[in-house]
């Protein structure tokens, strides 16, 4: 069985349809993208996953439970994390108080010191800014923060929002390159792009969306060198 | 000289009490984004409940404030639960008018209960020594002892009522900051208080923090009621309405949703007034208590220690 299953979602802002009827799954051990154009659903998919937007029909099974029949805060406790668009970390909270946020479900003070030292391993930058507040912080060094900040509840899959959203060139590769280093720890990743060409580069399949429906799927290579892919989202 | 001491300490007396309304007002704003115009009559719930367990004969003073403190939280909790909760994605002039009934509705069960007269309330610290007595006859100044019938007229005293406020106040004041700051719960507030939807993301209940920040709200506008009623010794149904606006004054003096900014303002507005009282005209410290907030906001739109709200696109 999937690790994730999405069975015909549909999600309304208002009267608007904005998922109309989508079915996907995720499987242990993936790297899933979710690619589109802006407006396409993308967002509103993660957001329904993790319990930010409500759904009005369909199921999303996670570990035996039906998602959109629980609330928001129970799901990270169930090993689901979710790095938002736009970072949204705490920004008058310290680097550290934002990281001990992402813990905030957990127990044992023992692992979670060790939770911390390993994102320090991994974001050496978040330990030197650690007393620091988040809103100082810049864009990139911002979604390391947001992506250790989910790190830290241990999380059997991560969703990632537009990770690399509004960065420059040099963080683009860094942050995709960390997050084939955190799906290769074990942990499944769902991302979500517009930089269509570094998700499938770093995808094991892939989804495609338009206006809140799948048009295309398969494995990332291939959708690499379909055509109507390539002449729509990787500008070639 | 002695009496400018006498003016300033009894202004940070009230200024303290201003204080611990408005944290209530600035706390509930920085969760909740409303203002909950009720809570100057948690304030009068607070006095009735400990005048009315006073003034049976067997619960003492200390079970008195007690059991107004806890009034007050369920109060607060279940007024956020029926009145505001449901309302969480309406426009806030919805909140803002139904904060105002509950207010009115507060006020009116009051009047059905108790009349509209107001009643004396007896001082918690009834019959205790006054906190500092000096005289001017080389004695030296004495602590809490009453003072001697042979004694001249002292030419300063501070009231046990004005030195329990202040000392209550400033303990609370340090709890609550050591609180917001150092435990779980405080935490998860100061990020739901910035992003509800990303506190979700963290595993952080919103609505049991919500309720969490009614119930401290609440409970610290009981102690204000015990401290205000035992200073003023007077309860009606109308008690909570000017301290409320006051308090919400020196909230948005201090900077709506900052603590600090909640408890500067109310030891300000206390100072301002009680000064203004004795120095200008005891009519008009009220309306120069809110000429300074004018000044204030004038210079300052986001009160002395409001933030600049910078929102990144």
């Amino acid at each position: 069985m999937a690790m994730l299953s999405i069975d015909k979602l549909e999600v309304y802002y208002g009267a608007i349809n904005a998922i109309k009827g989508i079915s996907f799954d995720v499987e242990q051990g993936e790297i899933i993208a979710l690619i589109g154009a802006n407006g396409a659903g993308k967002t509103t998919i993660l957001h329904t996953i993790t319990g930010l937007v409500g759904a009005k029909h369909g199921s999303i099974m996670f570990g035996g439970k039906d998602l959109t029949k629980t609330p928001a805060h129970k799901i990270v406790s169930m090993g689901m994390a979710h790095v938002p668009e736009g970072r949204r970390v705490f920004s008058q909270l310290t680097v550290y108080e934002n990281l001990m946020l992402g813990a905030y479900t957990r127990k044992d003070k023992a692992e979670i010191q060790e939770s911390l030292e390993n994102v320090f391993k991994r974001f050496p930058r978040l330990e030197e800014r650690r007393n620091q507040s988040a809103g100082t912080l810049s864009g990139g060094e911002q979604q390391m923060l947001a992506m250790g900040r989910a790190l830290m509840s241990k999380p059997s899959i991560i969703l990632m929002d537009e990770p690399s959203m509004g960065l420059s060139p040099l963080y683009v590769s860094e942050i995709f390159d960390i997050i084939q280093e955190i799906n290769k720890s074990g942990t499944t990743v769902l991302l979500v792009e517009q930089n269509a060409k570094k998700a499938l580069s770093i995808a094991n399949r892939a989804y495609v969306l338009e206006t809140g429906k799948i048009v295309l799927s398969g494995d990332a290579k291939d959708l690499m060198n379909d055509d109507s892919v390539k002449k729509a989202y990787l500008g070639e | 000289m002695m009496s400018f001491v006498s003016y300033l300490v009894n202004g940070i007396s009230l200024g303290s009490i201003y204080a611990l309304i408005a944290l209530g007002y600035t706390m509930v704003y920085g969760i909740a984004k409303m203002l909950n115009f009720a809570h100057g009559d948690i304030i009068m719930v607070g006095g009735f409940t400990v005048f009315t367990a006073m003034s049976t004969a067997w619960c003492p003073v200390w079970l008195s404030v007690v059991i107004g403190i806890v009034v007050c939280t369920v109060l607060g909790v279940v007024i956020e639960k029926v009145a505001y909760k449901p309302l969480r994605n309406a426009p806030p002039l919805a909140v803002l008018i139904t904060a105002i009934g509950v207010s009115y509705l507060l006020q009116n069960l009051a009047l059905l209960i108790f009349g509209s007269a107001a009643r004396n309330f007896t001082s918690v610290a009834a019959g205790a020594p006054p906190f500092l007595t000096v005289f001017d006859d080389g004695r030296a100044p004495q602590f809490f002892t009453a003072v001697p019938a042979d004694a001249a007229k002292p030419i300063l005293t501070i009231s046990m009522e004005t030195f329990l406020s202040i000392t209550v106040s400033v303990v609370i004041m340090i709890a609550l900051t050591l609180f917001i700051n150092k435990t779980k719960a405080g935490k998860a507030m100061l990020a739901v208080s910035e992003d509800k939807g990303a506190a979700q993301l963290m595993g952080i209940n919103v609505n049991g923090t919500i309720s969490l920040t009614f119930a401290i709200g609440s409970a610290l506008a009981a102690v204000a009621s015990v401290l205000m009623c035992s200073s003023y010794p007077q309860i009606s149904p109308y008690t909570g309405s000017m301290p409320g606006i006051k308090a919400f004054v020196a909230a948005v003096f201090g900077g709506i949703g900052s603590i600090p900014g909640a408890m500067i303002g109310g030891i300000l507005l206390g100072v301002i007034e009680q000064l203004s009282k004795a120095y200008i005209s005891s009519q008009l410290s009220d309306a120069i208590v809110f000429l300074v907030l004018i000044i204030v906001l004038v210079v300052r739109p986001t009160g002395i220690l409001g933030k600049k709200i910078n929102e990144k696109v």
